[in-house]
């Protein structure tokens, strides 16, 4: 276990160390220049030049990033350039927000996609099996301010049950969750799906109907048990993708989770937010897998963790 | 057991009478199995032998009643079982059958135990569900079942998972868990098939003296003849989804009737009887979509087939004292 803990952590470095050098290459290669974008159209070439040396970015690439990764050892992300604030403050004052809708969103999908997935898989090939992945590939395939859109004019204005938008409540967080969890919800059910009419061919399933046990308790005991690992791997890449926000949902619903700042950041090509907000999600996606991989040697004791 | 004293004739057990079973296929209905019937007595082993595909496997599983319905579909016959017709039962009824009363173990018991839980969870189950044991007395209860069929250590190897376990064990285990709750009937389908020569052998003896400690009925299910040899009192033989002989395991050894049957006994090895080479049964089983009409399903692979075995099904028909055979032109007749 501590050996399995210590080759992910190092993996985890290696994989974040890559991630930045990744984002700040390409934050300097967009067309749009981050000085300018500051300093604004009329200013003179003087201006730009000092506001450029006062940045550091008169330096070569090398540099920059060899001083960038020293004061992030140091837990120093840097200040936004528009903002003068410190980057971690902005991303700290989103983060509860995104969490909260990582967990709305998510518990959404699975609320969505794994009886959809069990249901259709124990009726394969007919009607209900036919209309469930129909509504699926909807989902999957609905962008999400659509769905968004849907969910507010049917719950929020046609029956007025839900805010318009705006976070503080429970009850701001049940239609943007929902967006999400109708969004991805579609693969999740899919996913359940396959791995269940893959299970329930087992030979196993066959003998727990040979002891008696109620076809319910077989496919919610015996069979989903073993159909669950995919989904348990899918959990685990949810946290890391939403951990980087979710733009067009927090657009929609003005939701000021990380996904907003990401995009405002990206506008004014302000890379320190840009490789904030990136390196949060990669840590997201490493401790989202890392969490995956902690869970399902209890679902099946064959895994071991190496 | 071959020369084991035959006591007053025992009560039925099982009896199956005329079972039909169809498929629904895409090309339209095909029958697995056809006007099948054997009786099975208390306390007795009966074997139901054939090559794969000949029915043997669908016949155990519409005992069961856990055929996939559709494609599968009884056309015909009753399953008689303590004198109850099982095909009548409704599923909430049929459950508690099912691995109360009848119990069932299957072929690979590698993959026939659930890996995500322990052996000890998956015997246990059976207990609480059919006795309505709780946690602790079904978990001691299930030490016991294993200590019975002869696994050491069975206080710890309890916790264990299947996959921590060797094949002989597991089939030890799945036997375990068929018996748990002391059924009247035992289903063993292929139980030695997937196991090494010398596995066999114990599963084999471990199945022989279950079945005479606790006076079970087994109807065991074997392609393999020397398993047949070694533990049924009576044998029904099977071919492209009928019975073509049924008789005493003994009578059937020395005495074969079925033209099937004597292919068969030929095309065993035997130690020191050189030849150049083993005799087989030309031809191969007639596929279930393309089985003749009308006729003996065996007659076109038959040395001895007439011109009757061409235009008339041969019934199962009495020969001596409980040996049956289904053909025009039998040995020995």
């Amino acid at each position: 276990m501590i050996r399995f803990l210590a080759k992910r952590i190092g993996q985890a470095v290696a994989i974040l160390l890559g991630v930045t050098v990744v984002t700040f290459v390409l934050s300097f290669l967009m067309p749009a220049d981050p000085v300018r974008m500051l300093a604004g159209r009329s200013a003179t070439p003087e201006t730009v030049e000092s506001i450029r040396r006062e940045l550091g970015l008169d330096q070569p690439l090398p540099v920059q990033y060899v001083k960038y990764i020293t004061r992030l050892v140091q837990g120093d992300f840097g200040r936004s350039y528009r903002q003068k604030t410190e980057v971690s403050a902005l991303i700290l004052s989103r983060l509860p927000a995104t969490l909260l809708l990582l967990l709305g969103a998510i518990f959404f999908e699975l609320l969505i996609g794994m009886p959809a997935g069990i249901f259709s898989a124990t009726r394969r090939g007919r009607p209900s099996d036919n209309w469930i992945m129909a509504f699926s590939f909807a989902g999957v395939s609905m962008p999400q301010f659509v769905i968004g859109l849907l969910l507010l004019y049917l719950f929020a204005h046609m029956l007025p049950i839900f805010p318009l938008g705006g976070y503080g409540t429970l009850n701001h967080l049940v239609l943007p969750a929902l967006t999400l969890g109708i969004s991805g919800g579609g693969w999740y059910s899919r996913m359940m799906r396959s791995a269940m009419v893959d299970v329930l061919r087992k030979d196993y399933v066959r003998t727990a109907r040979a002891k008696g046990m109620t076809e319910r308790r077989v496919i919610l005991v015996h069979a989903l048990r073993n159909a669950i690992l995919p989904i348990i791997a899918m959990i685990g890449l949810d946290i890391g993708i939403f951990m980087a926000g979710a733009v067009v949902v927090e657009s929609v619903f003005g939701w000021p989770g990380i996904g907003q700042l990401a995009w405002q950041a990206i506008q004014m090509v302000d890379i320190p937010i840009i490789m904030g907000v990136t390196l949060v999600a990669a840590i997201g996606i490493v401790l989202g897998n890392l969490l995956a991989d902690l869970v399902m040697p209890f679902l099946d004791p064959r895994l071991q963790l190496e | 057991m071959t020369g084991k004293e035959t006591p007053a004739p025992a009560e039925t057990v099982l009896a199956v009478r005329d079972l039909t079973v169809g498929f629904a296929t895409e090309t339209g209905a095909v029958r697995a199995v056809e006007s099948v019937g054997f009786t099975l007595r208390r306390g007795r082993i009966l074997g139901l032998v054939g090559e794969s595909g000949c029915g043997k496997s669908v016949t155990a599983m519409a005992v069961m009643r856990l055929l996939p319905t559709p494609p599968a579909f009884v056309e015909s016959g009753r399953i008689l079982f303590d004198d109850e017709d099982l095909l009548t039962f409704p599923e909430n009824r049929m459950r508690t059958v099912r691995g109360n009363r009848i119990g069932m173990i299957f072929q690979e018991p590698m993959t026939s135990l659930n890996p995500c839980f322990t052996v000890g969870f998956q015997i246990g189950e059976v207990l609480r569900f059919h006795r309505g044991m709780n946690r602790d007395a079904a978990r001691d209860r299930t030490v016991e079942v294993m200590e019975g069929v002869g696994i050491g250590a069975a206080g710890s190897r309890v916790d264990q998972y299947p996959h921590q376990l060797s094949g002989g064990l597991r089939q030890r285990v799945m036997i375990a868990m068929a018996l748990a709750c002391d059924p009247r009937l035992l289903i063993a389908d292929e139980p030695t098939t997937a196991l090494d020569v010398t596995v066999q052998a114990q599963i084999l003896n471990l199945l022989a003296q279950l079945q005479e400690r606790l006076d079970m009925s087994v109807l065991l299910i074997t392609h393999d003849l020397g398993v047949v040899a070694e533990s049924c009192d009576h044998v029904a033989v099977m071919y492209a989804g009928r019975i073509v002989e049924s008789a005493p395991v003994e009578d059937l050894f020395t005495r074969p009737a079925h033209p099937y049957t004597y292919g068969l006994m030929s095309a065993i090895p035997r130690l020191g009887r050189r030849s150049e080479y083993l005799p087989t049964i030309a031809g191969m089983v007639p596929s279930l979509d393309h089985r003749p009409v009308g006729q003996c399903y065996f007659a076109e692979r038959c040395p001895r087939a007439g011109e009757r075995c061409f235009r008339e099904i041969p019934p199962l028909t009495s020969r001596r004292e409980n040996h049956e055979c289904a053909c025009w032109n039998p040995h020995d007749a």
